[in-house]
Formats: structure tokens, sequence, C-alpha cells
């Protein structure tokens, strides 16, 4: 069966990369006694699939799980198993059932909504943000490559709008595969360092299917 | 002093901003968290290189343990931070801190550090000033912690003596316990720091060196060492515990990649097979097994409290395990499809070594693993470890037929009296090895060759033996990259330099200490790491204190020399040893000391413990309770003695 787990990756994992996650997760099962399912051949891998990797030093309560076991069990039973083994890192949220066949997790991804918290407070930020949607393209260089994030922005905005406090942003950023914003990224593009914001990965939208 | 939110404030700031921040963090799975208050002895468990090399490290999992499960002590890890890190930290004059609760190690009550190998001592240096811990012994007050060290390293102390208040000589499991409750009952008594380091020298494996004085002959060999406080044990005795209690299983989980993700499960302790070079071999003994029962179920309860997927069974060497085959039978069995690697190091070069790793039942990936050390039968001899080539060779066999497609051979040059032609018989060996191969599997074979440099380590029967000179060791390593290119053997070797340096240190006297202070100062740490090793920031240290770094390597030593360490008994006896070095010049070997007792010193110092603890969890022979012995015992192991 395939079942499908929303996570939160919590202060204690923030600095946990994408493949030590996917280890982590590896682990979580062996401990859990669960019957993970792994890949034939020479070198078995488990079947797991993240959704989307989450930079370093990022939390988040949207991260998204699939798994594969070899046995047929009441969610009920594997939830509790879960629980029991998760790290400190990991706060469970909910487990389902994904109906096969689907496509890998991976590629159903549409967009991520991130939370940024500023460290300190930038006078013109709403002028900054202003600037910057009204930019036909926004050229940036990732990995010596260059692209354009302003198409990859969905949304941005501070919140609350015209709140006390100054130094939230909301985004939404595209996170198909190879169209990805990047919330540091975009922090640069705003001229904010990245060590003067935390960031926090609020939600991930899925295409049907 | 920094508070831990202090701390936490500046991590926040400097962890986006250095490599794999993950090493700074702590919050683990299966780490203990303690109420700072409630506890009476805080105790910080300190690896002096990187989390990743640290959190593998099997003594410091055993003590937090330990340590741990006593309700009125807290145990917390924390290691060297990577040069970027140390450099953050040092900017905003933040100091060395515990990863379970973020305390400046400065407030802790006893700080022990690991010491397997000598090269970590500049970083142990580093460790105890970015902690703003007074360096040297002397120089420290009755506020500052306590700073211990124990591991192989320790069994010559004597380069590190002025900046350890204590060392641990042999094993940690029992003593750990007496060290914290003598602090605990010194805290009470509110004396000075001297009666704190009086009272710990009188625990059993306990060595306090600033209760002693070397003094040195005009040739600059050590005279005698003198006792500066009447009480103090001289020789200082070794620990050992009796049996081995039952293993750790409650194992750290990472959230970052370590250099080994495994599950160690301690085997066996010491090992009966007397080679010469090994300093392992001399120093753990006697030999104690655990039960086969013991070993399955600490796998088992380990998997469901960690979920690694690998398990090392470790030992100095897994083939003389009594139950061996039992053992990996049942392990195989237990845990077959459960996608676990089981790895067994230290095999003997023998066919049954592939009927085990057979039984395992593991993947074939990543090679078979054999010692011979030497590649000529003469020179097998002479080190001790007498296997024919006809045997290797058989072995070798063996392994490419049945799975494998790579073999790794572990050689050393620069053993006593070894010749250009002996290294020339690496060579030789190594291309017959991988020819037999090809025969086999044709070009899948492939062969790795690791040639180590022979030092000769305190306590063991080559102590007296002299290090190769620089010039030797490059034409022996040339004439073996000359010799070995071919595409499918790697070669790999050690630096001529690395050897030298893990020689003066682990070799070295009290005035040592000098030269480590200064290559500190001279900018040298993490020693054990090619991009950081800096050889001339050590000869310039040597300089500095006017010692000669040739002395303490490259000279054959007279046979009544005191060696610098002779104060330190491994309670194997130097009578022992002499002898033993003297039968290598004239090729004699020893058997198994299962097969036969050569009275190596440990019955006669520990019968009484062997006597209360009968049975085949100790291999030494059984020696009569004290009642029916009435002196018999010291009469046999005098007969054996002489019998030798």
């Amino acid at each position: 069966m395939r079942i499908r787990i929303y996570f939160a990756k919590t202060e204690a994992m923030r600095f946990t990369g994408h493949l030590d996650l996917h280890k982590t997760w590896e682990r979580t099962f062996r401990r859990s006694g669960l019957p993970l399912s792994y890949s034939q051949g020479f070198h078995p891998q488990p079947r797991l699939q993240l959704a989307c990797a989450l930079p370093l030093g990022f939390t988040s309560q949207a991260e998204i799980l699939d798994a594969w076991l070899d046995a047929e069990l009441p969610l009920e039973d594997i939830r509790s198993a879960l629980c029991a083994a998760i790290p400190p890192g990991i706060r469970l949220q909910r487990i389902e059932i994904v109906q096969q066949p689907s496509a890998a997790l991976q590629t159903q991804v549409l967009s991520a909504e991130y939370e940024i918290t500023l460290k300190e407070d930038i006078p013109d930020l709403d002028d900054r943000i202003a600037r910057l949607l009204a930019q036909q393209s926004i050229l940036r260089e990732w990995r010596h490559k260059p692209y354009d994030l302003r198409p990859l922005i969905e949304m941005l905005e501070t919140s609350p709008a015209n709140g006390a406090d100054r130094r939230i942003l909301r985004t939404r950023l595209a996170a198909r595969e190879g169209a990805t914003g990047r919330p540091e990224e975009l922090l640069a593009a705003l001229g904010i360092a990245p060590d003067r914001a935390k960031v926090h990965r609020t939600g991930l939208a899925l295409r049907p299917g | 002093m920094f508070t831990p939110q202090e701390i936490d404030a500046h991590l926040d700031e400097i962890l986006p901003t250095v490599q794999k921040p993950g090493r700074y963090t702590g919050g683990e799975l299966n780490q203990v968290v303690k109420d700072w208050r409630s506890v009476k002895t805080r105790f910080a468990l300190v690896f002096p290189d990187i989390y990743d090399i640290g959190m593998s490290n099997l003594g410091l999992a055993i003590l937090y343990d330990i340590l741990n499960r006593r309700q009125d002590v807290l145990a917390e890890r924390a290691y060297a931070p990577w040069t970027d890190m140390e450099s953050a930290m040092r900017k905003r004059r933040l100091p060395l801190y515990s990863l379970e609760t973020h305390h400046p190690l400065a407030a802790f009550d006893v700080i022990g550090f690991s010491l397997p190998y000598e090269t970590l001592y500049t970083n142990l240096l580093n460790l105890l000033d970015l902690a703003e811990i007074p360096l040297l012994t002397q120089e420290r007050s009755k506020d500052d912690p306590l700073i211990i060290a124990g591991g192989h390293a320790a069994f010559n102390p004597e380069p590190m003596a002025p900046f350890i208040d204590a060392f641990v000589i042999g094993e940690g499991e029992e003593v750990v316990i007496e060290i914290v409750e003598t602090h605990q009952a010194w805290q009470r008594s509110g004396a000075d720091r001297q009666a704190l380091l009086r009272s710990l020298s009188r625990l059993w494996g306990v060595y306090v060196p600033s209760l002693y004085q070397p003094h040195y002959d005009s040739d600059g060999a050590v005279s005698h060492i003198e006792k500066l406080d009447e009480e103090a044990p001289l020789p200082i005795l070794k620990r050992i515990v009796p049996v081995l209690p039952p293993p750790p299983t409650r194992f750290i989980v990472p959230y970052i990649e370590t250099v080994h993700n495994r599950i160690p499960i301690e085997i066996m302790r010491g090992c009966t097979r007397g080679c010469r070079f090994c300093h392992a071999g001399m120093i753990t003994r006697p030999v104690r097994e655990r039960p086969v029962e013991e070993v399955v179920a600490a796998i088992e309860e380990s998997l469901q409290h960690t979920g690694f997927e690998e398990i090392g069974l470790l030992s100095l060497s897994s083939s003389d395990y009594t139950h061996i085959l039992d053992l990996v039978q049942k392990v195989g069995e237990k845990f077959a499809g459960k996608h676990l690697e089981i790895s067994l190091p230290s095999l003997r070069i023998e066919s049954f070594s592939v009927d085990l790793m057979d039984a395992l039942k593991g993947a074939r990936h990543g090679g078979f693993t054999l010692a011979p050390e030497a590649a000529t039968e003469r020179m097998r001899e002479i080190i001790n470890k007498p296997v024919s080539t006809e045997q290797l060779m058989e072995t070798a066999r063996a392994i490419y037929s049945r799975g494998w497609t790579t073999i790794k051979l572990y050689f050393m040059i620069g053993h006593p009296s070894e010749t250009i032609e002996d290294v020339q018989a690496i060579a030789d060996l190594c291309k017959a090895v991988l020819a037999e191969g090809r025969k086999i599997i044709g070009r899948r074979a492939r062969l790795n060759a690791g040639v180590s440099t022979f030092i000769p380590k305190p306590h063991t029967p080559f102590q007296w033996a002299p290090c190769d000179s620089m010039e030797q060791i490059l034409a022996k390593q040339s004439l073996l990259k000359r010799e070995l290119r071919d595409r499918d053997i790697h070669l790999t070797w050690t630096k001529p330099e690395d050897t030298l340096l893990e020689a003066w240190l682990s070799r070295g006297d009290r005035r040592m200490s000098e030269v480590i202070f200064r290559a500190w100062q001279n900018g040298a740490k993490f020693d054990a790491w090619q991009e950081h090793f800096n050889y001339s920031a050590w000869l310039e240290a040597f300089a500095g204190a006017h010692l000669d770094p040739a002395f303490y390597t490259h000279r054959e030593r007279p046979i009544d020399e005191v060696f610098p360490w002779e104060h330190i008994s491994a309670s194997v006896r130097k009578k022992f040893l002499t002898e033993d070095y003297l039968w290598s010049l004239r090729r004699q070997t020893r058997v198994d000391c299962r097969e036969r007792c050569f009275a190596c010193g440990i019955l006669p110092t520990f019968a009484e413990m062997r006597s209360q603890h009968p049975g085949e969890a100790w291999q030494c022979p059984e020696v009569k309770p004290k009642s029916a012995r009435q002196g018999m015992a010291l009469i046999q192991i005098a007969e054996t003695e002489a019998a030798t």
C-alpha cells in the first residue's frame, strides 16, 4: 500500500538536508517495525518519496512523504507505530492512503508557500516589494545558470498588511520540476541577506491526481 | 559566563553561515537531556575531532550511557568545531558548548576527553582554549572543571601530562563512576583542588601526572620517575573490568551523515594472537567475550532504538571469538531480509573467514579485507603473524570465487629488519593475488592495497625498535608506486610526515608537551586531517623546545632503557616483552595464547579476579579460588614462566 504522510519539520531538524531527511524517515520506519517496501536489485532502496526539498536552515509545517508498505494495514495502526518512532525534529500531522496508480510525488508539486520572518525592520519593505513585483523579469543566476525569478513568484505580500509587525513576508513560489522559486533568491532580490531572515514553509500545493 | 540562551542567540546567527550546521545543534533521537540543577555532577564527554567522527566513538557512547543512568549525574557531548565554525565562534568570543543543553564547557564539573590516537593532542589544547579553561593543570583553580582523559593513547600519558589533571589508564566502565563519587565527596568536603587530585590518584586505574616527576639522564633518556606524593601508586596499574558489562543499545541517531552510520557491538575485548606490532593487542588483555545470546539481544534492541541499517560486530580478531560460527549463523538467520548490513572486521586469513561472511548473508559490495601485514613468511614470523603465503592465496581464491570482486590487503612497511626485498614482495604478492582473481572472475577482479608504516608503540614487544627514516619510507613507497601501476590495483599509503608525527607523539616523554604546546601555538590542529596537517609547525616546535625528533623515533633503544611510559603498567610485563622482542629477532613465533599461556603478566596480576570469574568468558587459564589455592597459583605461574 502507498501512504501519504503530512508532517512538520521543526527547529531540531532545520539543518538536516534532503538526503539526510530521507535517511531519517527510513530509520523511523525501521524503528516502527512497519513493513517498508524496498526496491529490487543489487542495492535495494527504501520506497520513500519526499515531495519537495526544503533548503537547509528552513523549518516547515507542510512537508509530504509518500511511503510504500509491503502489507495492507489500518491507518490507525500505521499512525501509532510511526508516532512511537519519530525523532524529535518531526511532527506527524496526518496520514492518508494514496489510491494507486498515481504519479511520483515530486511531479505533483505545483507551488510552495512560505512565511519569512525578518530579523530587523526594513522601513521601505513595501516599496521594495512593489518595485520587485512591477518588474517584467528578474534575471538571476543559480548554480551558474541564468534564470528569470519573476514568473516563479506567484504571490508576495507583507503580513499583516498595514499591521503592527512589518517584519513578516508571505509568498507563494512555483515549485514545479525545473521551475522552482527559492525563498533565499527572493530575499536576495529584495536586498535582504539570507541570514537576516527565518524561513518557514507553510504550504505545498499538489496538482490533483 | 554565557548562558545557554545567549549561546542560542549567537548560534541562530552563526549556524546559517557555516558548513554542515547540523553538527552543532544537538537534539538528536536518543540524546539524554536532564535538568541542569537536578544533578550533583555535570560531566562533559568530548571527542577532540569533529562531530562526524566523534559520533562513531564507541567508548564515549558507553560512558554516556553509564553516566546518564545515574540519577545524580548528567553527561553531555561536545566535539571540535570545524575551522569555519571555530572562527565564527572566536569572532563572537563564543565558548565551546555542550550539544544537549548548550551550556559552556567551563560550567561542567568534569570534562572527559577521549584520546584513542595521538594526533588529537593539539585539538585537545585548542578545545580547552575555546572553552576558556586554563591549558595547564597547575593554572587551574578550584572553580575550573576537572580535566580527565582516557583511551588507548593514554597508555603513554607523558606527552600530555601537564595539560590533564588525571588520566584513566585502561577500561572506564567502573572507574568513571568512582571518579564521579570522588568528585562529589570532594565537593562536600570543600577541600582544595590538590586534595581532589590526591584522592583521585588512589583509584585503581587513575594516573595523576602532577604527583610524579620524571628525571632524565645526561643522554636524554628517562632515568627514573619520582613520586611527589607518598601514597600515590607506582607503577600505575591499568583498570580492567572482570566481565564485559551489557553493551549500550540506545545509540544517538544523528540527523546528518557521519563516518560510521552503524550500531557498534563489541563482541570481544582483547586478542590472544600476540602480533608484536599491535598496541591494542597488548594493552587490552585479557581476552573477554560476550555470550552469543547477549550479542544477539543487543543487536535486536539497538535496531529497535535506532533504526540503523548497519551493524558492526567489533573486536580485534573476530575469527577468534569462540562461538563465531554460532554467532554469525544466528545473526544471519534472525536478521536476513531486513535490509541490514552486518560487518565483521578483522577476520583471519583462512577460507573459514569466507564461510563466516557467507553465513552473514551480507551483500558482496565493499570488498573483502585481509591484513597479512607483511608479504614474506620471514617477515610474518618476525611480527608473529605466521600465515603461509599458500594459505593467503587459497583464501583469496575462495573470496573471488564466492562473489566478491574486490580484495583489500593491508600491509605495513618499516617492520624491524625489513629489507627492500620484503617490500618488493608486497608488490609481488598483490600482483599474484590479482592474477588469481583474474583467473576466476576475469577482468572484474580488483585489488586494493593499503600500506601504512610501522610505528613502534609503547607496551609492545617492538617498543625498542627504531622507526624508518623519512628517506627509507620514501624509497619503499616509491618502489610500491612504481611496481603497482595496474588499473585494477588501487594503492593507498600513509604520508611519511603523518607517520613520523604519530611516532613522536606516541613515544614522547613529558618534555614533548612543550613541543605539542608550541606546535598548537604555531597553528597546528586537526593533525589527523591531510589538508590541515602542518609539518613545519611541528619541526619549528621541536627546535623551539630544543628537542631532537630523531631522538624519539630513529634510535634503537638499549634493552635496559627506562621508557617514558615505564611507570604505567598494562600488566604485560617488561620481562615478557623483552623476551618476545629477542624471540622476534630469531624469527621465533608464539602460538595463540589460548593454546598455551606464556605468562605475559595478566594472570599473576589479576589471579584473584580470574578465580572469581571462572569459565570461558576469560580466555586465560582458570585460577583456583584463593581458599583452594594457598599459594599454588603463584607456584604454577612460576613453573609456566620457567617453562618458557
